[in-house]
């Protein structure tokens, strides 16, 4: 049973890590918590699901429109909220106050069109299809939840570690001041790491509503949360922390539910985060003396 | 000239007698949580009464009155309850009051009716100890630990049950309560409990809870919880591959037409427990879910069913009166007629008042067959 419960854990942490990702890359580049981002995930989950009952897409497509259609958001919320607080050089509160505005307004716009209601997708969708190695049993669900979060966070490190673009990110992370003077477009970079973080939010929404058929407006909520304690455990915009950190929240919480009682869940799996940072106060890979991308 | 006038005023006054002496109006406060989270039960509620209502006023009132529903919003609040009592019984002078909505607000709003004389009629309370409120209190809904000993019963039996597995939402009241009450059934028909899981209110995420009881190998899962959760659970258990012989078994939560709506095929052979279901196919329940749906654009549920019936079960008592014009004669009467009420045929079966002014209807058993909720055994 262990197994099994291991690979519960790696479906659900990879899904946390997923969104957390997106989360940590906004702090690390624009230096803005943003709390849009569980709106965002919403926002991803409907998209997909609105184009697979709409047009009957594959799981694949759905989960590339989520992300286009929450990339585009987040890319708008930076335009509206957030850019005009950076060129007046406000940092870290009041663009993270705007965003919980805009929080406000699509949770209240998805509400305005979709309702309160609980929405599920179609149950021929995803085929029930299992398969058996030795005591473990992986559904086609969770090869592809993981498969694809896994997937989609390799591929942000590896643009990251070995693009030009990602060159840029980091740098910009590093201090965007010394990035425009060496000529990057630093506009550009914020620009385009808002729409790839809120890219991988709208995966994680689409995901997490094919997991678990319960998309509505305030799904967000919850995940904004272990969002929130996954990226303090794993170092305030650290790459690998996020996902560490996502992959460590899944496995507290599931082993809490599996070995003591679903009562213990957040208590263990806070205490966790609260025990870490006594040891490790910034967090897993943070420093507090300079910042990553 | 003049005397063309004084005829025209003789005229209509004369009318007027006439009028309010064929028609009077008979006012019913209806008081439900119309606004805010548990206004998807008071909805329900007032659109049950409302048709029953229209059916009655259609076919000529009771003894040619017509039913007035005076329709206020309690918000699910304690506080409105008693002022949306006060405003019935004192400036809308009501024969009668439904409502309201939860158990709780009915402990604050049932004693002062009850001290003013005027009968109130709760039709979705459900915790224990409503009706000893006073005699002026009454209630047509059937409570869980009336239905769910049956359920456990039939389906120990039926199924041939020995092991069991519990799964519950330990942060509701009513789950909680649910749960409890499954519980004593349980040991009253000394079954083996093998596991005992809790979740939270919100929960998406069931599948620790249910590998687990996967691999203990129940013979069934019993489970307390709120319809989304429920249709949830089930869902990822037959994802995570229990087995379809093993049949889940449920309160109040599983005996919506919701279950079947998100769970489909999942929810295939679960069992609950209810008065009221929605493929009842007596004539009366199909008209009901007929007109029903029809005026309202969806199909009725268990609280729309028991509003409705509450209403025709109003009637009765009202059609054993006389109106005298004094309400609290009226009120006092009516208070009589309708703890007499016997054997009342309503869309939930054949309906009584015991002598505490409670509900005594059968629960019947029911599982999911082909979508649709069918008679599991009796």
């Amino acid at each position: 049973m262990f197994l099994q419960q291991f690979v519960n854990a790696l479906a659900l942490g990879s899904v946390y890590a997923l969104f957390a990702l997106g989360f940590t890359l906004i702090f690390g580049v624009l230096e803005v918590i943003t709390l849009a981002h569980g709106a965002v995930f919403m926002i991803g989950a409907f998209a997909g699901l609105t184009v697979v009952t709409k047009f009957n897409v594959s799981p694949i497509t759905a989960i590339l429109v989520g992300m286009m259609v929450s990339g585009m958001l987040g890319w708008l919320i930076d335009l509206v909220a957030v850019r005009p607080l950076r060129k007046r050089k406000f940092h870290h509160l009041a663009p993270m106050i705007a965003t919980i505005g805009c929080a406000t307004i699509i949770i209240n716009v998805a509400q305005g069109i979709f309702g309160a209601e609980v929405y599920r997708f179609p149950f021929d969708f995803m085929p029930a299809m299992s398969y058996n190695f030795w005591a473990i049993q992986l559904t086609l669900l969770q090869i592809i939840i993981v498969g694809v979060a896994l997937s989609l966070m390799m591929m942000i490190i590896f643009l990251l570690n070995r693009t030009k673009w990602g060159k840029a990110v980091r740098a910009v992370a590093e201090s965007p001041r010394t990035a425009a003077l060496l000529g990057i477009p630093v506009e550009r970079v914020f620009q385009i790491t808002a729409f790839a973080a809120s890219a991988l939010g709208g995966a994680a929404g689409v995901l997490t509503g094919i997991n678990f058929n319960a998309i509505h407006a305030f799904m967000g909520g919850p995940i904004m949360h272990r969002g929130i304690a996954v990226i303090i455990l794993g170092g305030m915009g650290d790459i690998r922390g996020a996902v560490l950190g996502g992959l460590i929240l899944g496995f507290a919480e599931i082993m809490s539910v599996a070995y003591l009682s679903s009562d213990f869940r957040d208590a263990i799996s806070f205490g966790l985060l609260f025990v870490i940072l006594l040891i490790r106060p910034a967090g897993i890979f943070g420093s507090n003396l300079e910042r990553k991308g | 000239m003049k005397l063309l006038i004084k005829i025209t005023v003789f005229v209509a006054f004369i009318l007027s007698l006439v009028i309010t002496a064929q028609a009077a109006e008979i006012k019913i406060g209806i008081a439900e949580a119309l606004t805010g989270p548990v206004a998807k039960y008071g909805v329900p509620i007032k659109n049950g009464f409302t048709l029953a209502a229209e059916e009655i006023n259609a076919t000529g009132g009771i003894k040619g009155n017509k039913i007035i529903l005076i329709v206020e919003d309690e918000q699910a609040k304690k506080e409105e309850a008693i002022n949306v009592f006060k405003k019935f019984i004192f400036q809308d002078k009501v024969l009668a009051i439904f409502g309201p909505t939860l158990s709780n607000s009915a402990f604050a709003s049932d004693p002062f009716a009850n001290a003013q004389k005027t009968v109130v009629f709760g039709t979705s309370n459900t915790a224990e100890g409503i009706t000893a409120i006073g005699p002026y209190v009454f209630r047509n809904s059937v409570a869980e630990a009336d239905i769910l000993p049956i359920v456990t019963k039939v389906a120990t039996k039926k199924l041939g049950l020995k092991k069991v597995a519990i799964i519950y939402g330990n942060d509701d009241s009513m789950t909680k309560s649910s749960y409890e009450i499954f519980l004593r059934a349980i040991n009253a028909e000394k079954l083996e409990v093998v596991d005992t899981e809790t979740f939270a209110k919100g929960d998406l995420d069931f599948s620790a809870q249910l590998t687990k009881i996967k691999s203990l190998n129940p013979d069934a899962v019993f489970c307390a919880a709120l319809v989304e959760e429920a249709s949830n659970v089930i869902l990822q258990a037959r994802k995570l591959g229990l087995s379809d012989k093993v049949k889940f078994i449920g309160g109040n939560g599983f005996n919506s037409a919701k279950l079947i709506e998100i769970a489909g095929k999942a929810a295939e052979g679960s069992i609950s427990g209810s008065p009221w279901f929605l493929d009842d196919p007596s004539k009366k329940n199909q008209a009901f879910v007929k007109s029903y749906t029809k005026k309202y654009g969806m199909a009725p549920d268990q609280f729309a069913a028991q509003s409705y019936d509450a209403l025709y079960i109003m009637a009765e008592g009202i059609k054993a009166i006389k109106l005298s014009g004094n309400l609290e004669k009226d009120r006092t009467a009516l208070r009589d007629a309708l703890a007499k009420v016997k054997n009342f045929k309503g869309v939930g079966g054949t309906f009584s008042f015991n002598e505490s002014r409670d509900a005594e209807q059968k629960g019947r058993v029911l599982s999911i067959k082909n979508g649709k909720f069918a008679i599991f055994a009796e």
